[in-house]
Formats: structure tokens, C-alpha cells, sequence
């Protein structure tokens, strides 16, 4: 919840800026007055080397809006840490002030005024500017993508990723690694990554069958960059067969593998990298641990979980690095490397405002290109929204809420699951809800809409397993997602407990009576990783939901309790 | 003591929600173990066992165990109903005291390697796997 303190200080701040909230044209004067192009990209170039690292875009090709998560717990020894830091304490701890781009881009809090105020953010046109800067001020500077890429849109569902490989290839990445692009299928992706004018790593990729390092994927490349020897070694999403449907990908294992990224390290060292980065799609504490069992790593640039950092992490001496996500952050990264070694390194995050940031011609134009043969279908209004809807944090977001009431109405179930993804744009409140924001939220190669019965003791099951997950000390057992969302049934959750034992007082919401381990429920669910689902399409469960409902309202979720943090 | 309604229903859910505790160690991987080692103390350490940290299929989880200087080692699954797997015998002429298998996991557990030494001492390493229903990947 927002202070009085903070509200009065963010409306001056906004009504300084605008005078009045409002849309378009407003929006854009007020991002223009408060910030520059040239402020965004200000930045000494610093030492012989730059990374420009960008993550998880899930195919927004678009400005769009994206709110920060309230609600990111850390357990173990991430408790207390970034990124399990949100909101007023994020911005106390960065020396963020209230009201300002930083408190905007960054954490959670008067999303929908500030939004109003700064406008939209991300679009690939706007980061390719961003990237075309710092190539003018370093032209060798190596781009690196984080994976998630080809993921996440109308347009990448019906192109099966084109879309985003064409325009993402305009900015001419030097290496990528993956984590959502297997679900394509292992056919389509061998297709594109044999096609890619540059390599795919990941030396965590294996053959399922032999348990040896699979031939499609290089483990690291190297490149020469002002005078030093820099290895990139990549790091697929480790847990791609559990959290994502493995039949999709038999060929393929994965795997944390630190041995093996010990190894690697070695090798490239004995072969003479002056400079190690991981391009890694582990999540931020995974790579924190990483970090810490491996040795002689000098850059993780961290991706997966969709952390956005204003500085980097220090573990030992590897800095991780954490780019946000959607196209909302790129990271710039010098570095001073002398002697087969990082003296120093000089960082920045940086928020693509749309509205500051001038779009690339020829990106933008290739991106419209390419919605072009869709844009009937992509800009259909289903529906208006009179509340902010958003994903990101550990339990429930709105877009979630308006999902699981889809379900709940046209599945005519008990209980409804939607999986805690972590991508999906936020929607302002006042705007309409077209096709494309109902499929940014929802677009998946296996998003069929199931209906099922399901034993109370079941459900529990499921329920201890996604918050192990997500809660488990260890972060080498968690997988990176937050705990899935349910409609029709609240509960109560203890962190700080073993798995079995985090998740009591499960209540059905229609009758307020406990939920029974030998009753059985209808459950309405969708992404489930099982071959051969059945069921409509998420989207058109959602699309007609929004139909009939003409007007989204929502009312504040208090279902979840949650304890131990 | 005096329970509140609310605590009551608490602790009865509290209850049911231990049927669902993952896999715990059994008496029988403890014989099974005695019968290896005949009672014999087992130091930790010095056997190298890996293990995946989340089973991509509970069915076919790939172990490698290894210790230098071992004449065998023993893999348990503790949580098995039959937790004892295999028991690798390594010669004098073998080049490597390593082994590889996949074995079936019949949910969360230790999985557990003994190796006997040539002087008859016993060592060992454990790791933790979790079989997990998956789904729900960010």
C-alpha cells in the first residue's frame, strides 16, 4: 500500500509535469519535458570493452506498459536481498526519488499516475536507437540476448517466432542464449537457430539420449574486442523440461551443470580469455550461487526472472547483472580489461521510455511490416478496463484475476489455475482491451484451457509443489516462476516452511467452507505441461469472457495470506 | 490449552497436509546399508556423486558416482520402496572407479553412494533429488 506521504509527494510530481494527467499527446510532452534522449543515454565511456546486454523481451516489438512486481519474497540467503527488494524500501535503498523516472521504471508503486506521466516503455525500435549510441560511442561493443525472445505475441505465435528473429537480427546480436523458444518445438528451433547470423549457446544444453553436450548448441564463443580476449559462455534455462512441457524438446536435457561451467571456464581461460561473461537465463539467485561455486567468471549477465538492478551485484568478484525485461531495460557495461583481467567496470541501466527514446526508422518500419498482414486482428477492441491490469509478483496479479474469472465462468468450474508466468504488459486503467494485450498475457504454444476433477488432497499437492518452487531455501530447486495463480480458492502460506507444509487453510470462495482432501473439485487450468490437453484456446476463453463482461472491474484480491517472509 | 475455532481449523488442515511430506529415509534403506557396510562407521566425503537437483523425469534420472581407490560402491534410493539400486565392483585392472546409471525415483529424496576402500573403510556422499510435477515456468 502506498503512504499518504508518497501519494502527495508523486501527485506534485505529476502535476508538476503535466498539469493534468491524461493520454497520448499528454503523456508524451510530460516524458519529453521530465527527460532527454541524450540524459538517458549519457554515459563516459569507460575502459576497452562494452556488453550491451537485453533479456526476455517475450516478443514485445512495441512500446507497452509493465509494472514492476509489489510482492517479490526472497528466502534462505536471498532474504532481504535484491531483487527481493520492492517498492518504497527499493527506492530508499537505490536513492530513488519519489515521483521520478527511477520510481517509475523501477518499482510498483502510483503505477497508473506515473504512467500517465512517463508514458510507455520498451520497443525494440527504441532499443535498437538505444544500441545504435552505444556502437557509436564503442563500435565493437558485443550485444548479448538473455533468451525469451522469440515468445510472448500475437504476431510471434502465428509467425512461430519469425517475427521477432527478423527484427531482433536488425540489431545484429553477437551470441544468445534460450529458455522459451524451445517451446516452438525442437523442429522449429533448429530450423532458426540454423539460420541465426550469429551463434546460440548454451553449454547446459544436452542430448537426452547420450547425456553429452548437444551438437545444435555451442557451449561458448569468443571474441576479440579492443585488444582483449573475451569468452561468452552461455547458460539455457536449466529447468526448460520440468517448468515447460518437455515432449516439445525430447531430444534435449538441461540442467544447472556447474561442474561443466567450471570446466568451460577453464578452458576458455587456458585458451587465453582475458574477459569470461555467462549469458546466463539461470534467474537471478541461481546465478548468485553460481557465482559463488564458480570460479574465474568476471560478467553474469543475468536473465529469466525479470529482475531489473540500477547497479550490479557483487559476488566475490563477479558482477552479476540484472536487465529487466519486455524491452523495458537495456544494460550497458564497460569494462577495463588489462593483463587477462577486469581492473573495473563502469554500469548502467537503462530504461527505455518510448516516448524520449526516437524510434529507429528502419527497425520500426520492418516491425510494421511485419504486423502489417495482422494489425485487423491484432487492434480488435474485446473490451475496456476500468482497473490497472498487471502480472508481475509472487501470488496474484490482476491480468491473473481477470483470467482465473474467465475460467471460473466460461469453463463453469469451482477452482481456477493460471500458471505464475512472470512476462505480460500491464493495461492502464480507462484503456480498451484489444486482441493483442488479451495475447501478450496469454500467448503459449500450449495454451489449451483444460477442465478437470481434481481431489482437494490433489490440489494441495500441487499447490506445496509450485510453492517449493518458488519458496525452497535452496535457490539451485527453484525454477524461477511465482506461485500459480488460483481463482475460487483462497489459502494461507508460510514461506518459512518445509515443502508439505507452507500451504493450509485452503477455502472454497463460493461457499467459504474448507476445502476437503476427498472431495473432488472441477478445476478449470490452463499451460499445463501434460501431452495431449484438450480444451479452447486460453485466449478465446479470456476473449469471450471480455466480451460479455464489456467493462473489467476487479476487485482487490485478499484470498492468499501470506506469513513467514 | 485452549484452541481458538480458527486455530483448530488450522491445525486440522495442518494435519491432512502431512500425508504430502516428501519421501523421508526408511528403515529399509538403513538394512540396506548395514548389510553393505556390516555395521561399520562411514566417513562423509571423498565419493563424488552427481545427481541432477530437479528430475527432468522422475523415471530415468541420470546418477554418476565415482571415488578414487573404491573396490565398490552401493547407490540407494532412500525413498524407493526398494531403496537399494546397485552395487558397482570395480577390479584391480579398472582404469576409472567411476560409474554411470539412471534410475527410477519414486519421488523427492536422498539419493545415497557408499564406497568401500581397498583398506576396507567405508565413505560416503548424498545429494537431494526433487521429482516435482513442474509446470508454471516464468
Amino acid at each position: 500500500m502506498i503512504s499518504r506521504r508518497d501519494f502527495l509527494q508523486t501527485t506534485m510530481a505529476a502535476s508538476a509535469l503535466v498539469g493534468a494527467s491524461g493520454f497520448g499527446n499528454w503523456a508524451r510532452l510530460a516524458a519529453q519535458q521530465a527527460l532527454t534522449q541524450d540524459q538517458l543515454l549519457d554515459f563516459d565511456t569507460f575502459g576497452n570493452v562494452t556488453l550491451i546486454h537485453i533479456t526476455d523481451l517475450h516478443a514485445q516489438l512495441k512500446p507497452i506498459y509493465f509494472r514492476e512486481p509489489e510482492i517479490n519474497l526472497g528466502v534462505g540467503a536471498a532474504a532481504g536481498k535484491v531483487p527481493h527488494i520492492t517498492g518504497a524500501d527499493f527506492r530508499k535503498l537505490y536513492g530513488i526519488a519519489d515521483g521520478s523516472p527511477s520510481h517509475y521504471a523501477l518499482t510498483y508503486n502510483d503505477f497508473t499516475a506515473l504512467a500517465q506521466a512517463y508514458g510507455r516503455v520498451g520497443g525494440l525500435d527504441r532499443c535498437a536507437t538505444v544500441i545504435n549510441a552505444i556502437r557509436a560511442a564503442r563500435p565493437d561493443a558485443l550485444l548479448l540476448d538473455g533468451g525469451d525472445t522469440w515468445h510472448g505475441s500475437y504476431t510471434c505465435y502465428h509467425t512461430q517466432g519469425q517475427d521477432v528473429v527478423d527484427a531482433m537480427n536488425l540489431l545484429k546480436p553477437d551470441a544468445m542464449t534460450f529458455h522459451w523458444e524451445f517451446t516452438l518445438g525442437s523442429d522449429r528451433v533448429r530450423d532458426i537457430v540454423g539460420g541465426l547470423p550469429f551463434p546460440a549457446l548454451g553449454q547446459n544444453i544436452f542430448d537426452a539420449e547420450w547425456d553429452e553436450p548437444a551438437e545444435d548448441f555451442q557451449p561458448y564463443q569468443m571474441f576479440e574486442r579492443g585488444g582483449a580476449l573475451i569468452a561468452v559462455i552461455g547458460q539455457a534455462f536449466p529447468y526448460m523440461p520440468i517448468a515447460n512441457p518437455g515432449w516439445m524438446f525430447p531430444e534435449y536435457s538441461f540442467g544447472i551443470r556447474d561442474e561443466r561451467m567450471q570446466e568451460m571456464v577453464d578452458e576458455v581461460r587456458a585458451a587465453g580469455a582475458d574477459l569470461v561473461v555467462c549469458l546466463s537465463h539461470n534467474g537471478f539467485d541461481v546465478d548468485r550461487k553460481m557465482a559463488s561455486r564458480v570460479s574465474g567468471i568476471d560478467v553474469i549477465l543475468s536473465g529469466h526472472t525479470h529482475d531489473a538492478l540500477p547497479e550490479p551485484v557483487l559476488v566475490g568478484e563477479t558482477i552479476v547483472v540484472a536487465s529487466g525485461s519486455n524491452g523495458k531495460f537495456i544494460s550497458r557495461v564497460d569494462l577495463d580489461v588489462r593483463d587477462g583481467r577486469m581492473m573495473g567496470f563502469r554500469h548502467k541501466l537503462i530504461p527505455i521510455f518510448s516516448d524520449v527514446i526516437a524510434p529507429d526508422p528502419q527497425v520500426a518500419a520492418a516491425i510494421d511490416a511485419g504486423r502489417a498482414p495482422f494489425e485487423d486482428q491484432l487492434s480488435e477492441v474485446i473490451g475496456r478496463t476500468e482497473s490497472l491490469l498487471y502480472r508481475r509478483g509472487n501470488f496474484n496479479g490482476t491480468w491473473d484475476d481477470l483470467i482465473c474469472d474467465a475460467l471460473i465462468t466460461q469453463r463453469e468450474a469451482d477452482i481456477a489455475m493460471s500458471p505464475g508466468v512472470r512476462w505480460g504488459p500491464s493495461v492502464l486503467p480507462g484503456q480498451d482491451i484489444t486482441r493483442e494485450d488479451i495475447f501478450n498475457v496469454t500467448s503459449m504454444t500450449y495454451g489449451k484451457a483444460y477442465r478437470t476433477e481434481m481431489t482437494g488432497e490433489f490440489i494441495h499437492t500441487i499447490m506445496e509443489d509450485v510453492g517449493d518452487n518458488l519458496f525452497n531455501p535452496d535457490p539451485y530447486y527453484q525454477q524461477g516462476g511465482d506461485m500459480v495463480r488460483v481463482g475460487g480458492m483462497g489459502y494461507r502460506i508460510d514461506v518459512s516452511k518445509p515443502m508439505g507444509s507452507r500451504i493450509t487453510d485452503m477455502t472454497l470462495l463460493s461457499t467459504g467452507a474448507p476445502i476437503e482432501p476427498e472431495k473432488t473439485y472441477v478445476v478449470a487450468g490452463w499451460a499445463s505441461v501434460n501431452e495431449g490437453t484438450e480444451g479452447p484456446q486460453i485466449w478465446d476463453v479470456v476473449e469471450d469472457h471480455v466480451r460479455n463482461q464489456g467493462t473489467i472491474r476487479l476487485t482487490p484480491n485478499t484470498s492468499v495470506k501470506v506469513t513467514g517472509a | 490449552m485452549i484452541f481458538t475455532r480458527r486455530e483448530t481449523l488450522a491445525i486440522g488442515a495442518g494435519a491432512a497436509a502431512s500425508a504430502f511430506l516428501p519421501m523421508q529415509v526408511n528403515a529399509a534403506a538403513d538394512d540396506v546399508i548395514a548389510a553393505f557396510t556390516g555395521g561399520a562407521e562411514v566417513a562423509d566425503g571423498g565419493v563424488d556423486l552427481n545427481a541432477p537437483e530437479i528430475a527432468e523425469n522422475g523415471n530415468t534420472v541420470p546418477i554418476e558416482v565415482g571415488a578414487d581407490g573404491a573396490t565398490a560402491i552401493m547407490l540407494i534410493a532412500t525413498g524407493n520402496p526398494t531403496p537399494g539400486v546397485a552395487t558397482f565392483h570395480f577390479g584391480k585392472l579398472a582404469g576409472a572407479h567411476v560409474a554411470a546409471t539412471r534410475i527410477r525415483l519414486a519421488g523427492t529424496q536422498d539419493v545415497v553412494a557408499i564406497a568401500q576402500m581397498a583398506d576396507g573403510s567405508f565413505k560416503r556422499a548424498s545429494a537431494n533429488v526433487k521429482v516435482t510435477i513442474g509446470g508454471c515456468g516464468g
